[in-house]
This record gives C-alpha cells, structure tokens and sequence, in this order.
C-alpha cells in the first residue's frame, strides 16, 4: 500500500485538475541563456532529477501521471569571483532549509557557506518546482544540489588539468581552489572568468559518501539568523514598493453566502479609494490601511446565506453520512490481506472503537499577504505560498494570462505548517492592483486567515482488532473517514487486515497540514494497540515489539522505552505513556509523563526518539523534532474549530488556543543518525505520536474519550 | 484627522492620523518600520512588541493617541549599529527561532522583561510571556537565550 501511497494525498488543491504540460528541456535551454547572460558568464551546472528515477524509488505521483515532469530540477552558477549562487524552486518557511542545502552544496563543492548564496522561489529565476511540502527537501532536493555541485567540482578540475595540462588524478577540490601534488593552486574564481560554461550533470557524477561529509552533519548556524534577531528581514507583509496601496476584501458573512445586493456609493466618495465589484469578489484598494478598513465597512452588502450547514457538533455523522453517498467512498486508500472475517470469527477477544478528530487551524504568524503590481499586461506577485509555481497557474488563468506574463516571488516566510499551498490571496492583491492601476498590498486580518483559508482535516476512524489465546493481533481493521490516508498503513505484523480510506466532500475547506493525517491516524491505531495491550495484560512496548519486524521501528521504540524509564514514571503521581510509528520515510517514538491536575491533564516530560537516516543538520533537525513536539501539544490537548451556520466560532487568537510557553514541558529529543542510510522526511514526523503518547498515559487517571483533542471522560 | 508627534528611537515625527489608528500601522506603514510585525492585530501574539516609555507593549493594540509624546523603542534601534543587543545576540546564539516571524517581537518582550526581572526563572517566562506566541514552537530555546541573556547582562553589570 505504501507503494502506491501519494506524496502528498491529502492535498486539496490536488482534486482541481492540473491544466499545464511542462517541457522540462525548454525552460531549461531559456533558464541557463538568462541566467548566465545576467551573471556575466561563468560556470552553470544544470541538474534534474529524472522523474523515471523518482518513480522508480517508489515516490511517483499517484493518479493517471498528469504531473509535471522534472520537478526536482536545479542550477547552480559560479561567477568569476568564486561566489556560488543555487536556483531552486524551494521556498524556506522556517524549516531550515536555505541553511542545510548551503550546507549541501559546499560539502559537494568544497566551498564554504559564506560562498553560497540561494536564489529561492522565483518563477522567473528558479527552476519550476512543484512546491515544498511533504518533508521532501532534503530526501530528493538535496540529492539533486549534491548532484549539480559535485558536476561543477569535477568541471572545474577538469579545467584546471586542462590548464596545467597536468594528470587530472594529482588534483582536488579544497576550500575553493583547485590544487595539485605539484603544488599548484588557482580559485574556482579564475578558472570560471571569462568562460561561458555549461554542463549538464552526468548520470555518474562521483558524490561524497555520507562517512565523508563535512559541512553536511555539523550544526552550522541558520545562514541568514542575523536577518530575523533584528527585523531586517522582510517577510511578504514588509514588501513596499513605490506608490504602493492598501486592499481589503469584503468578506462575506458565512461560508457559501452569495451578495445579492451591493451599495457602494459611500464607500466611493472616499477619497482615493477604489471599489472592485466583480463577480462574488468584493473588494476595496485605499491609500493607507485606515482608510481601507473604513472602505471597506462602508461597502454595503446583503448577503443569501445557505441554511442547513454543518457545525462541530454535527460534523462528525455528516461526514459518514456524506461518505455513504459517495461513489468514491472506499477507493484509493483500500488494502486489504488475508481473509478478516474469518478470523473476526476465530478471534479470542475483539476490541472495536471509533474516534473523533476535529478540523484544527495552522495558524502561522504570519498570515495570508500578497504584494502585486502590474506593469505592461504582467503582473509581478510577492506572497506567501509553499507553491510558487502552483500559484503562478492560478494567478495566470484566473486574468487569461499566459503563465509566462506572471511572476510570483516568495520571500522566506513566516511559517506555513502545509497551510498556504493556495493562492486565492495573490489572485486577490492583484484584482485589486488591476483595478487600481497601482501595486497593492492585501494582508489577512487574523479573522479572516482563521476563515478564509483552510483546516487539518476532520475525521471518523473506527478501528477493530482481535487477538488469539496468546494475545497476538489476528486482525486488524481501520476505517478512516476524511482525515486522509498519510499514516494509514499499519506498521504491526498482522496477517488479516482491512484498513479503508472513505474520500468525503468536507463541509469547510480542508488541505495540508504538518504531518497530514498520520497524525490523526497514528493517534488511533497507537491508542488501540495500548486499550488491546491493557485487556490482555501485556506491557504495551512488549506488545508492540511481538508484532514489529521493521528494525528501523524497534530500535526508535526501544530506545525511548530506555531513555523514558518505561514503564516506571520518573514521580510519584504521574503516568507514562508511549507511541510509535513510522512516515516520509522516518521513524518515531514518544514517551509522555503525565499528570492528573484540578485544571485537567498536564504533560510533564516528553521523551521523543527520532531517526531520519543521516542527519544533514543536527542542530536545525532537533529545532524541528522540538517544534514539530510542541506543534503537537496543541492538537493533543486544546485545540479545534469550532463552527456553526458557516462561520467559525473562535477565530481569533484570544480564541483558538495555541501553544504558549506556559504549555511546554521539557523535551528530550534523542536523534538517531544512521549515515549508512539516506536522509529521509524528518519536519513532519516528530508530530505523529505525541497525540497517542499523552492519551495512553492518561488511562491511568480514568477512561480517555476517544475523540482529539484529548480529555478524560467525566 | 489631527496630528501627533510620535518619538519613535530618538526622533520625532509628525503624523496625521485618528486616535484610535493602530501604532502598529503607524510604525509600519507611515515610518516604514517593518520590524514590528502583524500578527493578530488583537495583542494576542506578541509579533508586534515594542518598547513604550520602556515597557514591553503591543504595538497592534496601542493606539496612536495614547501614545503620542511618549518614548517608542522598536526592533530597528536596539542594536549598536552592526553591534546586536546582547538579547539579540543570545537569540542568534541559541538559534531561538525557525521562521524567525515572531523573534522581534521576543526579543523586544524579552528586553522588557529583563528590566522589571532580571533573573527570570523559566516560570517567570511562561508567566510574562504569555502573550507572546511562536508557533515554531522553539519556547525552550527562547528560555535558553533569555536566560543566556540574562546571565551576560548580570555579568557585565
């Protein structure tokens, strides 16, 4: 099943047909003239990996091939003062990886960081990308840099032995210059002057093997860290440019309202404004954000609002409802082994339960933004989005443009968390520009990136599992209604299993979040496999290691059994609890200390054991094991949206509870590098078993509701 | 409309605005300091932290006519020209960040905290702080360099 599994599944613009045809050799040929026109020459590596390769690793796109090809592909230039500048299509919304591809590149290179420079997420500068989502950056991004920055070390030794006309064996790469036996040294700087190289990565470029890596598994400090400790650094809201103006947009006032009548002659006879009204867009472009707010109050409008809709309490049957009618109910998500009915028949003891996970918000700080302005019928957008190229089809055939007349440029972000793989805001900004005739700026008011953009999916899991006389699983069945099919596959032996994903249209819109649905079913299937432990009287580590094979998942979970003191909590009072699972291709395991406080469950301690294969960067990689943890706490404990009649009810900061300081428990993070194997997926997985590891150890104190976030039913 | 004078890091400007217009939109979009930034313009995050009359305050919510002729220290004027504050310069020593969006506002809030508390324990933080949101989640290594911070600024007093 994991074969089969998408790279992304829970995607929600993934359901909208995808229009373009992409010629990887074209834009390439284009890429490299511009780029090395505009750099004055120099050395240009161009690389890609071949989509057959990504196939063939068993990650291709899932549903009939209408993705682009060559996605991973990146350049790489050096000038004739040695400095080293990367085009890639990635974007850095804080996971670290404008650093840990730098780090990349002058391993390979053998050039050091303040060498590197990364041109990131441009669509007139960078190679298209499909976007950065999926913790795919450094399993298949960074292979691609490696790739392209061991070309160019190996071209630029090739150029030196060409030059001394010495033995091409008696030089190497170091520190930027190539050096001989001889003696002789000359900087890549001088090698590259004058020259318009280009080269393509060969199919057998020599890569540095990972027990040799230098820059590439030390802790180097964030590139760019001084930008951030002192405001410099301009995130999309900061962008100015001249004779720039403010937008707002007329909401409306419930999900699925249609205006049916609109008044805006007040709003008009403000000075300097501008009224757009097309179609169901309704919005205002002002001088100055006060004005703005102003016109925008001042536009009035009646609005239909639909009747009947969905709310956080009804949520959860509509969804099964809503499945029953639905064709595709039970398709892509289905594995099915060995024969379940009969040994549900056969089983000694079943234990059947069904859970409830509520739609949460991502909430990052800095909310929906976009910078747009026209010039000469193209449009230039500056926003926020982990889909720069995404965007660019989006902006593009919402004015009829060819994608060609759009750019859309992504300053480093102010975090995503899969929340802003849309880009409904860029469309808005320039709409508003458009009609302006001047740049504008639209920012999201935290109410509306709260109801404007989109959820973590909710969810319906019913999970049933039967064991023999000797306590071992005999079958294992797991229905999952709408949270997605991320973490679905159960990682337990057990020979008769039916696990079924039921595709749901979702009352609110609903995409990507941090760890997509692993989390909700890693929370379910942990649960369950701690309620079957506790009934049959087996330690739950000794349980979940009579029914694992996969050493990767042993050793992660016996190492925070260890590390935990698993099963004895460190203080009187407490309870320990434990989790573990495997997703992007890494591994997890999470021991919670919890206690029973008058004000509800409290986390102590939380001991998290993570293995991603080699580790790039220890330091940036346990920054987002801690923060991936305490991402986590929210969904476990407090958080979810609660709504009625089409509006959100709590979307407001003071509201929607997110994790504070005050709800932070120490975290020991254990990282496990395995530079025999390649890296994996790590900003995401590290999220997966806190939800499970709190609500099992919480069973000491009373019976756990089965539903997120988590509370000891009363 | 009137017009206020705002003494934002030493200088005065003039402003036309309301007062009730947010300091915040002032600061940003009048002065073209975007260092303090938006982040749920209901004081609720802590993105927008400055300095009023040199105490921690949320930029979002302070309205420009309660703050006119008053002292306002924002993220631009604290460092020593390429010289960091010590608080900046612990925050990029612990890499207390990952998007780095809520750092000046920490930063900001963590100067003013260190001026009423200047040996904070980590439940001090949790207490003083708790309008102040990373959504990264790196709260433990804020702790780290605001204790780090603390220590260095203990030392050299």
């Amino acid at each position: 099943m994991r074969d089969t599994d998408d790279r992304e599944p829970e995607r929600y613009e993934l359901s909208e047909p995808r229009r373009y045809v992409f010629e990887l050799a074209d834009i390439d040929r284009r890429g490299f003239l511009r780029v090395l026109t505009a750099m004055g020459g120099g050395l240009l590596v161009v690389a890609a990996l071949p989509a057959s390769a990504e196939q063939e690793s068993g990650r291709g796109q899932r549903g009939g091939g209408s993705a682009p090809t060559g996605d991973l592909a990146s350049w790489l230039h050096i000038d004739e003062h040695g400095r080293v500048t990367a085009y890639t299509g990635k974007v850095e919304i804080g996971q670290n990886i404008r650093t840990s591809l730098a780090q990349t590149i002058g391993d390979e290179l053998r050039v050091p960081l303040s060498a590197i420079a990364l041109i990131m997420a441009d669509t007139d500068l960078t190679p298209f990308d499909q976007g950065t989502f999926g913790s795919r950056t450094t399993p298949t991004m960074a292979p691609v840099l490696a790739r392209a920055a061991a070309a160019a070390r190996e071209i630029l030794i090739d150029r030196a032995a060409a030059r001394w006309q010495a033995d091409r064996a008696t030089l190497q790469a170091r520190d930027g210059t190539v050096v001989s036996s001889a003696g002789q040294s000359i900087p890549y700087g001088d090698l590259a002057r004058g020259q318009t190289l280009a080269g393509v990565v060969a199919a057998n470029v020599l890569e540095t093997p990972r027990d040799r890596w230098t820059l590439r598994g030390t802790a180097s400090p964030k590139v760019n860290g001084r930008e951030f400790v002192t405001g410099r650094h301009a995130y999309t809201p900061d962008v100015g440019r001249p004779n720039m103006a403010i937008g707002r947009v007329v909401r409306p006032v419930a999900f699925g309202a249609t205006p049916t009548s609109v008044r805006d002659e007040r709003a008009r006879a403000i000075p300097g404004v501008t009224v757009v009204h097309d179609g169901a867009f309704i919005g205002v472009v002002a001088p100055n954000e006060r004005v703005a707010k102003q016109a925008a109050a001042a536009v009035d409008v009646q609005w239909d609002v639909p009747t009947g809709q969905s709310s956080s309490e009804t949520i959860f049957d509509d969804l099964k409802k809503a499945s029953a009618s639905n064709a595709r109910g039970g398709g892509a998500g289905s594995h099915v082994v060995g024969d379940v009915g009969q040994a549900r028949a056969q089983a000694a003891r079943t234990f059947a339960a069904s859970y409830r996970i509520p739609y949460i918000a991502h909430v990052p700080l800095e909310p929906r933004a976009a910078v747009a302005e026209w010039e000469g019928g193209r449009v230039t957008v500056w926003t926020g989005t982990q889909r720069p190229f995404g965007v660019r089809t989006e902006v593009a055939e919402a004015f009829h443009l060819a994608e060609d007349r759009v750019r859309v440029i992504v300053p480093d972000m102010g975090s995503a968390y899969g929340g802003k793989h849309t880009g409904e805001h860029a469309i808005e900004a320039a709409r508003l520009a458009k009609a302006a005739g001047r740049p504008v700026k639209l920012v999201y008011t935290r109410a509306e990136e709260f109801s404007w953009g989109y959820f973590r999916p909710a969810g319906v899991i019913e999970v049933n599992a039967g064991v023999d006389a000797k306590g071992r699983l005999t079958f294992w069945e797991f229905d999952n209604w709408n949270s997605g099919t991320a973490g679905l596959p159960t990682p337990y032996v057990v020979p008769n299993q039916r696990v079924v994903f039921h595709s749901v249209d979702s009352p609110l819109r609903q995409g990507s979040y941090r760890g997509l649905a692993a989390t909700a079913n890693h929370y379910v299937r942990e649960m369950h496999m701690d309620a079957v432990a506790r009934a049959v009287a087996i330690d739950a580590v000794q349980f979940r290691l009579a029914h694992i094979e996969d050493p990767r998942l042993r050793a992660v979970l016996t190492t925070a059994a260890a590390r935990s003191g698993w099963p004895h909590p460190s203080r009187p009072g407490c309870a320990l609890g434990i989790a573990c699972g495997t997703e992007k291709g890494s591994y997890v395991a999470t021991a919670a200390e919890v206690s029973n406080q008058p004000s509800g469950l409290r986390v102590e301690r939380l001991v998290v054991v993570f293995e991603a294969g080699a580790i790039v960067n220890p330091d940036g990689l346990k920054n987002q094991t801690e923060g991936a943890v305490i991402q986590g706490l929210g969904g476990a404990l407090f958080e979810t949206i609660e709504f009625a009649d089409g509006r959100i009810l709590n979307g407001t900061m003071a509201q929607y509870r997110v994790p504070r300081f005050k709800d932070v428990p120490p975290v020991e993070v254990v990282l496990i590098d395995r530079k025999d194997l390649p890296s994996a997926g790590a900003g995401e997985t590290p999220i997966v078993c806190v939800a499970p590891a709190i609500g099992s150890a919480a069973r000491a104190f009373g019976r756990v509701a089965p539903r997120l976030p988590i509370a000891l039913e009363s | 409309m009137a017009q206020f004078v705002l003494r934002v890091n030493g200088r005065d400007h003039q402003v036309d605005g309301d007062p009730g217009d947010s300091l915040l939109s002032v600061l940003r979009y009048e002065l073209g300091l975007t260092g303090s930034k938006f982040g749920c313009g209901e004081g609720f995050c802590g993105a927008c932290t400055v300095l009023i009359d040199d105490q921690a305050a949320r930029a979002c919510v302070a309205r420009l006519g309660a703050v006119a002729n008053k002292p306002i220290t924002t993220i631009e004027a604290i460092a020593d020209g390429d010289r960091l504050h010590p608080v900046q310069a612990a925050f990029l020593e612990t890499e207390a960040f990952q998007c780095g969006y809520c750092t000046p506002g920490m930063v900001m809030a963590t100067i003013g905290l260190l001026k009423t508390t200047p040996n904070p324990s980590a439940a001090d933080i949790a207490r003083l702080l708790d309008r102040n949101v990373c959504r990264c989640g790196t709260y433990a290594r804020i702790v780290s360099a605001i204790t780090l911070a603390a220590s260095k600024s203990r030392a050299n007093s």
